[in-house]
């Protein structure tokens, strides 16, 4: 490949890169919404927001808490096998992320099906007959869990295309701008979980 | 992650373990200072822990630290304007 050709393809791929941060910047506003909204309302009705917080369990949370954390590193570590062109490393790496985001979602699964038992959930008779502070603090529960919920499910299908271009050599150590913007994706999953799991599950 | 001289920075297995170990330390510092019933203080601490994780998963996860300048500075000017956003709205809250 010539110099020129190498240099094209960079910038190509600096410009992909910029383009997906610019992207990641727009959903960090559309989760600081939500937690703008949350610490208004908490700072109103801080003494629901710690009744509410205490029906969710710390374990669970501190569980999917490290899930995510490893995770964000198995991601960041296919990125370095792919960038050292070793491939089967590197689909596994992505396999193991796509496993523990699996674990993620299903212990957010078991989490939320025990708060439906109790008749918890958006527009229940039991969340409405709740005290004004715990209604908003478990509809923002539900809205911010359930809408980081749906960018893990997001992640994981972008993080298995990866494996299956990786596989067809569309992904390879010179080629990774897919890659790359993917695992970004992933980590900024990881980034609001960290202020969601303090947020939510560790309020005294 | 293309530096100045024009190579890509290829970040070790062996360095992010070890942010890893470092993010597992601060989530558990973090669940302990909660059981210490600080108060209002609590939330700060929890708060600040938050912000030490984001900025490590920033720096070495996502290569911050090995991207050019233009970069860094757009995200530092988010989370500026995100800060900003939310003072705005305490003032606003607080003095209304």
């Amino acid at each position: 490949m010539s110099t020129q050709a190498i240099h094209s393809e960079r910038i190509e791929s600096e410009t992909g890169k910029l383009g997906m941060w610019i992207f990641l910047f727009t959903e960090l506003f559309l989760f600081g919404g939500l937690f703008l909204v949350y610490a208004v309302f908490r700072a109103k009705y801080s003494a629901d927001f710690h009744t509410g917080a205490q029906e969710l369990n710390t374990f669970i949370g501190t569980l999917n808490t490290v899930f995510l954390l490893v995770s964000s590193m198995t991601a960041a570590m296919s990125l370095t096998a792919i960038q050292k062109d070793k491939k089967n490393l590197a689909i596994f790496l992505l396999a193991m992320t796509i496993l523990l985001a699996a674990l993620f979602g299903m212990n957010k699964y078991f989490e939320w099906s025990h708060k439906f038992e109790f008749r918890l959930y958006p527009g229940s008779e039991v969340l409405k007959n709740l005290p004004h502070g715990e209604l908003l603090f478990f509809g923002l529960y539900f809205m911010m869990t359930g809408l980081h919920a749906i960018h893990v499910l997001i992640g994981m299908i972008l993080l298995s295309i990866n494996i299956f271009k990786i596989k067809n050599g569309e992904v390879s150590s010179t080629h990774y701008l897919h890659l790359e913007n993917s695992a970004l994706y992933w980590h900024l999953v990881d980034l609001i979980w960290i202020f969601l799991f303090p947020l939510l599950y560790l309020i005294t | 992650m293309i530096m100045k001289n024009g190579e890509t920075h290829i970040s070790s297995f062996a360095s992010l373990g070890i942010v890893l170990t470092v993010l597992l330390a601060l989530t558990t510092i973090s669940v302990l200072v909660t059981g210490w019933h600080l108060g209002p203080f609590s939330v700060a601490i929890a708060l600040i822990i938050a912000s030490i994780k984001v900025r490590t998963v920033l720096t070495y996860f996502m290569h911050v630290k090995f991207e050019n300048l233009f970069l860094k500075l757009m995200i530092t000017g988010v989370f500026v304007l995100y800060a900003l956003v939310i003072i705005i709205t305490f003032i606003d809250y607080y003095l209304r």
